[in-house]
């Protein structure tokens, strides 16, 4: 085999992509099509909560038209991070579309199902043999934190993604996966220069975003020789040049010389971007440097309690000048009210127009414009308690009487009735460490079943 | 003459590098204009400081990067992302102070 054919299919699975890109993919006869389904980035409620972050019908319908082309041209369909979290319910919700998919569609294949999720019980034997340290700037992982967590799941390498190609698997769907390992690992099962197979999965598992124009909901192509790969858009309206690969690199990365993933990290300080024609850029020079010990990722989130928001606005200059002393006046108000109730809670106020975007970072702080949006916020240890103070914070800032006021009417502009809403539960990320093992498929366990 | 760092780049943006970390990426419109800048090493640990009023200790990385003609600033997140308090989960509201940045250049 001299080239290695990989057909990204979109950004995210469920982000979508236009049938016509997918299909002159096709017409170059992949020799994989493979999508990574998820992301950190919208927080940690999902990973802890156990659900999908891209709906339902979007997978559905992203995934119909991978199975449909993969299983009836022979070509293996591999899922990088289920669900967006890769943990057991969202392995378990994507597995459901398959199947939906396979029997509407009447398809049969062989399907690995690799499992990400890490029993607490394995952390905690980790830790104690010092086989856990936290991804700085995360702390420590202590053991009360674990405890609490709701979920952890790890980012399988390409190991297990290869031994389930080793036992025929024609469809693979992974948990939490290293993102470009579900490019990368059949091409190298091919035979194909690790660094490479790598480098190419880190431009694929963003699909179009690496083009100009960049898009998160289109195709990209890949092409792997020996010493080099070559990129390029399916839709005619994207380029990739080598300054939109080379620029690709540092997205969401902190540094785009050397890039860490399970096992090793890849060193592009020699990666060299050339133009081949006027839409593929190409890539050569990188390579792979193994870690002394192997490692793979851990992620988990523990519920911390209810959420209850308040949004308002006001546009009364003198309000706008005494934000500050208002917000702080309605919380020691709040805390008076409630202090011999028992509820323990964290108030907080987003003032929009003054620091809501930047918080802390926030350079300038005095409020500029001729009006502001507020968020007030009550987490509590049950939805009721922080209804209940969400509530008193709102009322009280309504009518709350500071210094130079004229209108005694009411501060706040609601724009909903009501004017409280649930959030629902609160989750944060708990663990975020590094695990050394000795066997990169340990913790990954699969199961093989004929649809 | 001074020049707004807006006429030399392309794409100033922010973004979350995992849960505990936000990356800064300036790209330049020329390689000349890269290499200005990063000649003189104008975007150092100082302006960031002030420009986002943290201290040098929550810098992690400033790194120039030829291939791209672009300087990538990571500074620790305030907040985990998604922690009580968070404002940007993604962090991708968190460049504008750098537009404020201006450039001595010869004519």
């Amino acid at each position: 085999m001299q080239e290695y054919r990989v057909l990204s299919a979109t950004a995210i699975l469920g982000y979508g992509f236009p049938m016509a890109s997918f299909e002159e993919g096709l017409t170059r006869n992949p020799h994989l099509i493979a999508v990574d389904a998820g992301s950190t980035d919208p927080g940690p409620y999902y990973l802890g909560a156990g659900v999908s972050f891209t709906d339902r019908g979007a997978v559905k319908r992203d995934l119909e038209a991978m199975l449909t082309a993969g299983v009836n041209r022979d070509i293996p369909v591999v899922i990088g991070t289920a669900g967006g979290s890769g943990a057991d319910r969202h392995l378990a919700w994507c597995r459901d579309i398959i199947l939906e998919i396979a029997k509407e569609q009447a398809l049969h294949f062989r399907m690995a199902v690799i499992r990400a999720e890490i029993p607490k019980e394995e952390v905690r034997q980790a830790m104690g043999e010092g086989r856990v340290r936290p991804l700085s700037p995360a702390p420590e992982l202590e053991e009360e934190t674990l405890e609490q967590t709701a979920a952890i799941v790890a980012q399988m390498g390409i190991e297990p993604i290869i031994r389930a190609l080793d036992e025929g698997a024609q469809v693979v769907l992974a948990g939490r996966c290293y993102d470009p390992a579900v490019f990368a690992a059949p091409a190298i099962r091919a035979g194909f220069d690790h660094a490479l197979a790598v480098h190419m999965g880190k431009i694929l598992e963003c699909a179009a975003i690496a083009a100009t124009p960049g898009s998160g909901s289109d195709c990209m192509f890949g092409t792997l020789y020996r010493d080099s790969f070559d990129v390029e858009p399916l839709s005619p309206a994207r380029k990739c040049t080598t300054l939109s690969v080379a620029a690709h690199t540092l997205y969401e990365k902190t540094d785009p010389y050397l890039l860490p993933g399970p096992g090793g990290h890849l060193d592009l300080r020699e990666t060299k971007f050339t133009q081949v024609s006027d839409r593929v850029a190409r890539v050569s020079g990188s390579r792979y440097v193994k870690s002394p010990r192997y490692t793979i990722k851990l992620e988990g989130a523990r519920r911390i309690g209810y959420r209850t928001v308040s949004i308002a606005g006001a546009r009364d200059p003198v309000l706008l000048q005494r934000i500050d002393e208002i917000t702080q006046g309605v919380r020691e108000r709040v805390k008076d009210n409630f202090k011999s109730s028992g509820i323990a809670y964290d108030l907080l106020f987003t003032i929009y127009g003054c620091d809501g975007v930047m918080g802390s970072l926030e350079p300038l702080r005095q409020v500029e414009g001729h009006e502001i949006g507020i968020v007030i916020e009550a987490v509590s240890d049950t939805q009721a308690h922080a209804d209940t103070i969400c509530a008193a914070a709102r009322s009280t800032m309504l009518h709350y009487g500071y210094e130079g006021r004229r209108a005694t009417a009411g501060n706040l502009a609601f724009p909903y009735s009501p004017s409280d809403f649930h959030a629902g539960e609160v989750y944060v990320f708990s663990v975020y460490h590094l695990m050394e093992v000795d066997d990169p498929c340990a913790y990954f366990p699969m199961t093989m079943e004929q649809v | 003459m001074t020049r707004s760092i807006t006429e030399l780049t392309n794409i100033i943006r922010s973004k979350n590098s995992g849960p505990y970390e936000l990356t800064l990426d300036l790209m330049f419109n020329s390689e000349e204009n890269y290499r200005f800048v990063s000649s003189r090493n104008i975007i150092d640990e100082a302006l960031i400081c002030r420009l986002y009023r943290i201290s040098p200790g929550q810098i992690i990385g400033i790194v120039h990067f030829e291939p791209a003609n672009a300087i990538k600033v990571t500074i620790a997140r305030p907040l985990c992302s998604g922690d009580l308090g968070e404002t940007d989960v993604y962090g991708a509201q968190q460049h504008a102070p750098l537009l404020s940045i201006t450039v001595d250049m010869p004519e």
